[in-house]
């Protein structure tokens, strides 16, 4: 009994852990965004938020001032205390609702995100909330319920423009899962191949499977996909048709202000920073240091942190394994203030005449290679991708 | 069933022509763009009738920024009116300047020294540069692309300083007089202009990598409002619009103006007349006009900045208005009475930036115009919107809009 109410509490804690350092992420890739926005367009960005006590440390205050580190602090204090006008025109409920659905499934998802490792014995195991067999399958099912709050929002508002954002983003992330969906098939092919040893759609399997080489190496056109998907999904530039600020001038969000557009925002970034994450998990190793490429005698470089005392292994893979979310949140912003935008109709175009029958060739393509490989090598249980 | 053809959504004109015979076509949505929209660059209003995403109509109502500026000519001296000439194209106040000035001097008969001409182009092409680096910046924007507008107002930044130094204005210039100029360029500010036009050459060319081959930007401007030759002509457009078209058709070419005849500059003409084009037409003008300033620059005459024979159009200078008993009463007549002007008509355009400006005067003699009208080619350009709409998608308005590189201020006067 003890040791149950221990593992409840522990788990708790941990949930709290994961919400406050996924909600901070997505708060400070706001400030990511703009940093790197200023810097690709060579201004300087924010810099001048300071919080009291910190900021007059001697050397060290103004540096982090200069960083603007204070400013998302800034941002959400001014979204909490804002007045946060019902206009009379929309449709209350769904006004409300909007927001929270937008932001639930975004953080819903992270109880299935494997982070890092640990030892448990001999036995490796991963930091996660819970090891759920159908892992990838919960991240598609509840990211996708991510859609309503932008269709529930772009509707409640009443109003042209966010109606217009609603209706694009509905078509368009509903287009967009399902290539996204099967560009995932050959990870999973190759996870739960016959030689592979592993079952189960658990993340961390697929995880464990890519110590060999990582899958985008492997696998670089569904990865690909995947990754355009992505951006379709969480609705970032090129694909920004719910809130196309030059058409629809902010989209479904245009009748929302203070807090809920506050949540709305977060929710985007915090889709942003759960989809690198997802991507690196399933096409880059996730917190695996570098590819071993199946050799025993190399399986350090794949997996020090297995060498490592538990207190140190397991922080530096989760610290390895953010840094690689991370490059590609900021990848997302370096692509946003690169590239222009398509057109809706392109956007559809894109989604249906090449990601999707390209996903589809990929899964063929992959299942057969797949399938010659575990006939032709069927020796060994362990994962190998070269000899 | 008419339905029965595939039509792609790139075919526009498919589109078009099928619209009608739709029997599933959908009931019609109004919007309303504007006037305050990102997208319409001021305040422009367009009444966009939609079905689904498509345009089926396109009502632009403009005038909301009416200020009777041809009603105010009448109530001032030929020289007061220059200020007024800023607020007509802002984006490019010292070719409005310039315009309004060889317009007068035109009537009044009187022409201006080498000098003052030479400035003048600088200042025109200047001008020029300033506006289509917003023009194109803003246009990159309305297609996506945020980075490209910081890009080009980092340079319209520098050319403001040069404004400044030149005419102690950044924004509202007023720079020219009926016979000349307000003053003199200062020391070294040639110097300063050639290195800005240096400098501004890769800033073009990083710029030209971003959008020029940038499929997405293709994609959205490439086959979108194409304007035929016809239409062109038919509905009035000049300047890059029309050339765009395929049409040859510069001012300063065909009828040359403030010794434009010396300089040695290509004007780009378009084939298809889409977004497209109108866009490489700009891009081109802009290396264009470097090579007209750095010209210029290179055999700047000496000699005079302002006509000192027009003894009653110009004012003397103040050193001798201080010493001289009959500059004293020339300056006074002309600051109280207005530059005195001849009784007769003018009409006089010169190639500005977003197109052919021009100006049309009718004096009865004396220091006030008795009827002063203005051809702004933002209101012709924006007169095709209600045909070039229809057809296309809602997201095209922005870059139909951001092609025709309008300004408000001059459409509505």
């Amino acid at each position: 009994m003890d040791s149950l109410l221990l593992d409840i509490v522990i788990k708790v804690i941990f949930a709290l852990l994961f919400v406050a350092v996924i909600m901070s992420l997505a708060a400070y890739s706001v400030l990511g965004e703009r940093k790197v926005a200023s810097w690709i367009q060579g201004r300087v960005g924010p810099n001048r938020t300071a919080l009291p006590g910190i900021s007059a440390i001697p050397v060290l205050g103004p540096q982090l001032v200069k960083l603007g580190i204070w400013q998302p602090l800034a941002d959400g204090v001014k979204f909490l205390f804002k007045e946060d006008p019902l206009p009379g025109h929309v449709n209350k409920l769904y006004y409300c609702l909007a927001p929270c659905i937008a932001l639930v499934p975004a953080l819903t998802t992270m109880v299935v995100l494997p982070v890092g490792q640990y030892m448990d014995g001999d036995v490796v195991k991963p930091i996660i909330l819970a090891n759920v067999d159908i892992g990838i399958l919960f991240i598609l099912a509840f990211g996708s319920l991510g859609v309503y709050g932008i269709v529930i929002g772009g509707w409640a508002a009443n109003s042209k423009y966010p109606y217009f954002g609603g209706i694009r983003s509905s078509a368009q992330m509903i287009s967009y899962e399902l290539a996204m969906g099967m560009s995932i098939l050959p990870v999973l092919i190759w996870a739960n191949g016959p030689n592979s040893g592993l079952a189960g759609l658990s993340l961390f399997n697929i995880v464990e499977s890519q110590q060999g080489m990582w899958l985008g190496v492997w696998m670089p056109i569904p990865a690909f996909i995947f990754l355009v998907s992505l951006y379709a999904e969480t609705n970032r530039l090129p694909f920004d048709m719910p809130e196309s600020e030059t058409e629809l001038v902010g989209g479904f969000h245009t009748e929302y202000g203070s807090f809920k557009f506050g949540l709305f925002f977060v929710g985007e970034y915090a889709h942003m920073v759960i989809g690198s994450a997802v991507f690196t998990i399933l096409f880059l190793g996730g917190w695996n240091f570098l590819p071993d490429f199946g050799i025993e005698s190399l399986h350090w470089l794949s997996d020090p942190w297995a060498l490592m005392p538990n207190w140190l292994g397991g922080p530096l893979s989760v610290i390895y394994f953010i840094g690689k979310t991370l490059f590609f949140v900021f990848l997302f912003m370096w692509v946003r203030w690169t590239l222009p935008r398509f057109r809706y109709d392109q956007v559809m175009t894109l989604g249906w005449k090449y990601l999707v029958p390209g996903a589809l060739i990929c899964v063929v393509a992959y299942a057969i290679i797949i399938g010659l490989w575990d006939i032709a090598f069927a020796i060994d249980q362990t994962p190998a991708i070269v000899e | 069933m008419a339905s029965e053809t595939e039509i792609s959504y790139g075919d526009i004109a498919g589109r078009a022509a099928q619209y009608d015979k739709d029997e599933l076509r959908g009931e019609e949505m109004v919007l309303n763009m504007g006037p305050s929209h990102p997208a319409t660059h001021g305040v422009l209003r367009l009444k966009l009738k939609l079905d689904g995403d498509i345009i089926s109509g396109c009502d632009p109502v403009i005038g909301y920024l009416h200020r009777g500026d041809e009603k105010l000519a009448e109530n001032m001296t030929y020289n007061q009116f220059v200020p007024y000439t800023d607020r007509l194209d802002y984006l490019a106040p010292l070719a409005n300047n310039v315009a309004y000035a060889i317009a007068v001097e035109r009537l009044a008969g009187i022409d201006v020294p080498e000098r003052c001409k030479a400035i003048r182009i600088i200042c025109c092409e200047l001008a020029r540069i300033s506006s289509h680096l917003l023009g194109l910046g803003v246009y990159g924007m309305d297609t996506g692309a945020l980075t490209t507008f910081m890009y080009t107002f980092t340079e319209r930044e520098k050319l403001y300083t040069l404004f400044e130094e030149l005419t102690g204005a950044r924004f509202t210039t007023s720079y020219t007089r009926i016979g000349g100029l307000t003053r003199d360029m200062p020391d070294g500010w040639m110097g300063r202009v050639n290195h800005f036009c240096n400098q501004l050459i890769p800033v073009v060319d990083e710029l030209d990598k971003l959008l020029t081959r940038n499929r997405i930007f293709m994609d959205r401007t490439r086959d979108i409002g194409i304007i035929s030759k016809e239409d062109a002509l038919a509905w009035g457009l000049t300047g890059a619009n029309l050339r765009a078209s395929g049409h040859d058709l510069d001012i300063r070419k065909a009828q040359p103006y403030c010794g434009y005849e010396n300089y040695d500059f290509d004007v780009p003409i378009g084939s298809a007349g889409d977004c497209y084009d109108r866009y490489l037409v700009r891009m081109e003008e802009l290396r264009q006009s470097i090579r007209i300033v750095q010209q210029a620059i290179a055999k700047m005459p000496d000699g005079l900045w302002y006509n000192d024979e027009a003894k009653k159009i110009f004012k003397p200078q103040k050193d001798k208005v201080l010493t001289s008993m009959e500059e004293l009463i020339q300056n006074f007549m002309i600051v109280t009475e207005g530059p005195q002007i001849p009784a007769g008509e003018v009409y006089f355009e010169a190639e500005n930036p977003k197109g052919v400006l021009a100006f049309f005067i009718h004096s009865k003699g004396g220091g006030v115009p008795y009827r002063l009208k203005i051809r702004g080619p933002s209101f012709c350009s924006l007169s095709i919107l209600e045909h070039l709409c229809p057809g296309h998608m809602m997201s095209d308005v922005p870059v139909i809009l951001g092609s025709l590189d309008f300004v408000m201020g001059e459409c509505d006067r």
